[in-house]
């Protein structure tokens, strides 16, 4: 009895069909097994190892080598955040710290009413926008203490915002000079 | 000089991510153009064009079509949108606002090397970017630009995104091919190169989502046309991306051989904060960082190697007066470490110890030979490393040392310290 492919048959079908050998297909189905269960369990990878026909220990490995593969239970919310140089230049580490003091949780770590989980993640490719960070791998540009307090306030009262295209204002930075 | 939108035409046309106003704008026109010509034609014109490949290598793109044999089939195209070099954000912003002038470069390059699949391979956090593609390939595929018998050419082309997952040694472009057959995301090695040998051993063409965007106008116009910016070895705009101590942070799509001092002082508005410059990285944090000696170094491909750097991506990440550069160079090779695939241990090993050094030396608990350590370990992975990941982590600590040496000392802790920095 495989879950996955019974839920998604079609989509399961349809993405093998875009690749010439089955192995292909096992990143797109571990991010499918991710969307239907949250995350990706072993007993995920063991039903997309089933649908490839592949070992269970070639899709373990593959899905520990990609570290958007949460093999652990996440928040409803991930918030990933970037402390990569380019953001850490104009003081991403502590919003990114203000953040977690805000949740009260360390790196990595998930709120207790499982709302979200924050991890530090590599360059996010918005660097113009600096500081920057996901939310369910959506964009929030030019953090500062005081952007984080309203994007958290409106998720909790409405959820994610529409996705659309990374728009972000130019900082203004007093001269310190 | 003055900004070009050729790339970033979607800053002066509202809604071109919608197919009919892409098509209201000589959208799909470059596609027509190369399908009355035959596909040597295209990779003639694109030669003379001189465009070279935005990814970072820098290789000539027609060049590159060039070595894909003729007589094996299928052969397969791969867009690489795996955009993750810290300082570069260009790919996505294009992506995002005009995904048809990728789709409509796409099947003109599949149609030179007339490969009939094509795959995107796209980060995992570029959501909405993803959404605007299907959107668009739909579109395109729904007015016959797409699919079996384009246009009654008889030429037929599938483009199908890919998903990666977090991991930046995957826009290596071996790498790449590795993850889309569903194996690890590690390099292989060449010869056989992927123009060859590439996916399930077939021939198999690479493109940045930059290099691809370009196609369309080149076909469009001729290579004469784009001939008119930039130099006679780099011609046509880039997308510069600056980031860091500016006071404008964002893209600037200029011709190629703009300096570095026009783009930091005139168009990104100079240093923040009112604050002095010191040194900026060229091409994505790969490149080897420069100083203000470089300053009126034109930003191509060939002149930031003749200055020991590299055009590499375009993003320029610009490093103000008050930065530690010991605490620079952590946070560098903090991000190789973590992206290290584990394949050859130069690459493992060394950027493992370099952190660990780091770590000590910026915490204030190194010492002066902790700081020759980080040199020797550099130097001893120069060229033994399987691929650039590791050649990068190296040459960017190598390159600190060469400008900025003494700074490294600062922290260490059997000199007293003159001056701790700020970060």
């Amino acid at each position: 009895m495989n879950n996955l492919y019974q839920k998604h048959r079609e989509e399961v079908d349809d993405i093998l069909s875009r690749y010439p050998e089955k192995r292909a297909a096992v990143m797109p189905l571990l991010w499918l097994a991710q969307e239907e269960y949250g995350y990706v369990s072993q007993e995920a990878m063991r039903e997309v190892a089933q649908i490839c026909e592949l070992d269970p220990t070639d899709v373990y490995a593959v899905a520990h080598f990609y570290s958007l593969y949460f093999k652990e239970p996440v928040g409803k919310y991930v918030i990933r955040f970037c402390t990569d140089m380019p953001c850490a230049l104009v003081g991403s580490e502590e919003v990114y710290q203000y953040l977690l003091d805000k949740l009260g949780i360390k790196d990595g770590e998930t709120t207790p009413d499982g709302l979200f989980t924050a991890q530090q993640a590599v360059c996010l490719a918005a660097c113009g926008a600096a500081p920057v960070m996901q939310i369910n791998f959506q964009y929030f540009a030019n953090l500062t203490p005081q952007r984080i307090d309203e994007i958290l306030d409106l998720v909790r009262a409405n959820g994610l915002p529409p996705n659309g295209p990374l728009r972000f204002e130019p900082r203004e930075e007093p001269s310190d000079a | 000089m003055e900004q070009v939108y050729l790339l970033l035409r979607h800053r002066e046309i509202p809604n071109i991510d919608e197919y009919d106003v892409y098509v209201a704008n000589g959208g799909y026109e470059g596609l027509k153009a190369a399908l009355e010509k035959s596909p040597d034609e295209v990779i003639d014109i694109v030669k003379q064009s001189g465009l070279r490949g935005r990814g970072g290598a820098g290789f000539p793109t027609g060049v590159k079509w060039g070595f894909v044999p003729k007589d094996i089939f299928p052969k397969y195209l791969v867009c690489n949108f795996a955009e993750g070099e810290p300082g570069t954000f260009k790919d996505r912003e294009i992506v995002e606002n005009n995904p048809h002038q990728l789709i409509e470069g796409i099947i003109i390059a599949a149609y030179a090397i007339q490969a009939s699949t094509a795959y995107i391979y796209h980060r995992g956090e570029f959501s909405y970017a993803a959404q605007q593609l299907q959107k668009a390939i739909a579109d395109a595929k729904a007015h016959g630009w797409l699919g079996e018998n384009i246009q009654g050419t008889g030429f037929s082309l599938n483009i199908y995104l890919h998903r990666e997952a977090g991991a930046y040694i995957c826009g290596e472009e071996t790498a790449q091919l590795n993850s889309i057959e569903g194996y690890l995301g590690q390099p292989r090695l060449k010869p056989p190169f992927p123009a060859v040998e590439g996916l399930w051993r077939k021939p198999t063409v690479i493109n940045n989502v930059e290099t691809l965007s370009n196609l369309p106008g080149i076909l469009r116009h001729g290579a004469d046309w784009y001939r008119q910016w930039g130099t006679e070895k780099n011609p046509g705009t880039r997308i510069y991306g600056v980031s860091g101590h500016v006071v404008r942070p964002g893209l600037y799509e200029l011709p190629t051989n703009v300096t570095a001092r026009e783009l930091i002082f005139e168009h990104a508005g100079g240093i923040w904060k009112g604050r002095g410059f010191k040194a900026f990285i060229p091409g994505g944090v790969s490149a080897p960082i420069l100083t203000e000696e470089h300053l009126d170094t034109p930003l191509t491909f060939d002149d930031l190697a003749a200055v020991g750097s590299m055009g590499g991506s375009g993003g320029v990440i610009v490093i103000d007066d008050q930065t530690d550069m010991a605490w620079l160079t952590y946070k560098m090779v903090a991000f190789y470490r973590h992206e290290s695939c584990g394949k050859c241990s130069p690459c493992r090993e060394g950027t493992y110890w370099q952190k660990m050094l780091l770590t000590r030396i910026v915490s204030g608990r190194g010492t002066r030979t902790d700081v020759e350590l980080l040199k020797q370990v550099s130097d001893q992975m120069t060229n033994k490393c399987f691929c650039p990941l590791g050649e990068s982590s190296r040459g960017v600590v190598q390159a600190v040392y060469k400008y900025f040496g003494d700074e490294m000392y600062l922290h260490a802790k059997d000199i007293p310290v003159v001056e701790a920095g700020t970060q």
